[in-house]
């Protein structure tokens, strides 16, 4: 395959940027997008041109490192799918390609296509935790949970934190990922008992960090690798309301 | 928490918001049933108005509520604007959704039209800057001096200029509320499906879709059907 790729390039936090051309030769289909990127490095630093810098780290769609906004949907086109699952074959012969890097205001670029996230750590850091000793694993057991609220933490938990939710959203908001990590913890005995306090802190530590307000597009969800449902955007907006 | 960094968080102005959302949506839809009495013919209208009016310091209340709703509605609007626009300062060069919809990427823009028509609309018929229809607003001989709303609509549509910038104005309306009627449930946490599909959507098209129908039904019925033509007529004779 050969294709034509827009590039945002960036050369550090402070430096301009723009969109560069960049030409992907002998590209296979069964390549990941990664690995495409990859091969067009190979190249680029074959040629002394300096390689085109993206997060990357488990590239089994388990770790939420990889980004990456293509053709102006956070992932690329495949639902359900982190870039680092997302193969060539996705795409046709001659194809061109934009690959831009998240952009929010809360979520600076770094280099080229690297952001930085430290907002949602910093969110994390305000509430997403259960403060109490819970036990070891046999405890959990002790305590009866429903089965719909162990599906219901179980789907919010899947969220990896890859910040897909803020990249696709119009409005910039993080209301998936906040909601997803409030909401993991609230279907469960152990992390009910600090919910309100979870919650206050963890929304205004999201305000504080420029996310920006939810305007219901749902756009979040359809492009979430973990398809976490905006559900629990709405159980959040609830809670926070009565709070 | 305190109401003030309830209401300033992203979440309470998304709430204050829907709610405000709410009472204009009930206000639209009892706006449209009163005039719809039109087709009642003008006895019923013209008693409905005079009603209102005889209502006295408590229309002024009334009007001051509605119009303090608005302005929460548009401070709310404004919030929400700026701090998305915040958000993402710099744009995407190649821009893409997946499921969002055209009434929800322009809520803003419908939403400030149906603003201009509204204060338009105001001046046209309440502050009235169109001689034809003062005489009919404050008509001479009969006591009490009660204005002709019938006839007062039947002139006035009876410009087509007029019922077609209001014809518009209800289809951004039906848009802005296509959205707004349908969002205001997950704003305010009673969805519970996400996208997914959800009686609630189904309510919002069904309430956007009644406003234009029955308020579209009227500029339609006076120039297409001659709907008051002949009371004008006599009306406007009397004088
Ligand atoms: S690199 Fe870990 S999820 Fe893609």
């Amino acid at each position: 395959m050969e294709l034509t790729l827009h590039v945002w390039r960036q050369a550090g936090p402070d430096q301009p940027g723009r969109m560069e051309i960049i030409r992907a030769t002998g590209i296979s289909e069964d390549m990941s997008f990664l690995e495409m990127l990859d091969k067009v490095n190979d190249d680029l630093i074959r040629d002394g041109v300096e390689p085109i810098h993206f997060d990357h780290d488990c590239r089994e769609g388990i770790c939420g490192t990889c980004s990456l906004m293509i053709n102006g949907i956070a992932h690329g086109p495949e639902e359900g799918t982190t870039t680092c699952q997302l193969h060539m074959r996705s795409f046709q012969d001659g194809d061109s390609i934009y690959i831009e890097p998240w952009r929010s205001r809360a979520f600076p670029v770094i280099k080229d296509l690297v952001v930085d996230r430290s907002a949602f750590d910093r969110i994390m850091q305000a509430g997403g935790y259960v403060s109490i000793n819970v036990g070891a694993a046999p405890d959990a057991n002790s305590i009866p949970v429903p089965k719909e609220d162990a599906d219901l933490a179980f789907d919010a938990a899947a969220c990896i934190g890859c910040g897909a939710c803020v990249a696709s959203c119009p409005n910039g908001s993080a209301m998936l990922f906040v909601s997803a990590k409030i909401g993991h913890l609230a279907h469960l005995p152990q992390g009910r008992v600090e919910h309100e306090r979870r919650l206050r802190a963890m929304v205004a530590q999201m305000d504080k960090e420029g996310f920006g307000p939810c305007s219901n597009h749902f756009e979040c969800e359809a492009v979430c690798p973990k398809e976490i449902s905006a559900r629990f955007i709405g159980e959040m907006n609830r809670d926070f309301i009565r709070c | 928490m305190s109401l003030t960094s309830k209401l300033t968080s992203s979440i309470g102005a998304k709430a204050v918001m829907a709610v405000s959302g709410v009472l204009l949506m009930l206000f639209v839809l009892g706006h449209m049933l009163g005039n719809l009495q039109i087709f009642l013919g003008p006895e019923q209208l013209n008693s409905y108005a005079a009603h209102l009016q005889g209502l006295g310091p408590l229309l002024w209340l009334i009007r001051l509520f509605l119009l303090a709703v608005l302005a929460a509605h548009v401070l709310a609007a404004i919030k929400v604007w700026r701090d998305s626009a915040a958000a993402r300062p710099i744009p995407y060069s190649h821009p893409g959704s997946v499921q969002t919809t055209f009434a929800a990427r322009t809520m803003l823009l419908s939403g400030a039209l149906v603003l201009a028509f509204l204060i338009w609309h105001l001046v046209h018929f309440t502050v009235v800057n169109d001689p034809a229809l003062a005489a009919l607003k404050h008509p001479e001989g009969a006591e009490p001096h009660h204005p002709d709303v019938y006839a007062m609509v039947v002139a006035g549509f009876s410009h087509g200029g007029v019922s077609l910038l209001y014809i518009l104005a209800q289809i951004l309306l039906g848009l802005h509320l296509s959205h707004g009627a349908a969002s205001l449930f997950q704003t305010l946490g009673l969805r519970r499906t996400g996208k997914a599909p959800s009686r609630v959507d189904l309510f919002a098209k069904a309430f956007a879709g009644l406003i234009v129908v029955g308020n579209c039904s009227i500029p339609i019925a006076v120039l297409l059907f001659g709907l008051g033509e002949d009371y004008l007529f006599s009306v406007l004779h009397a004088q």
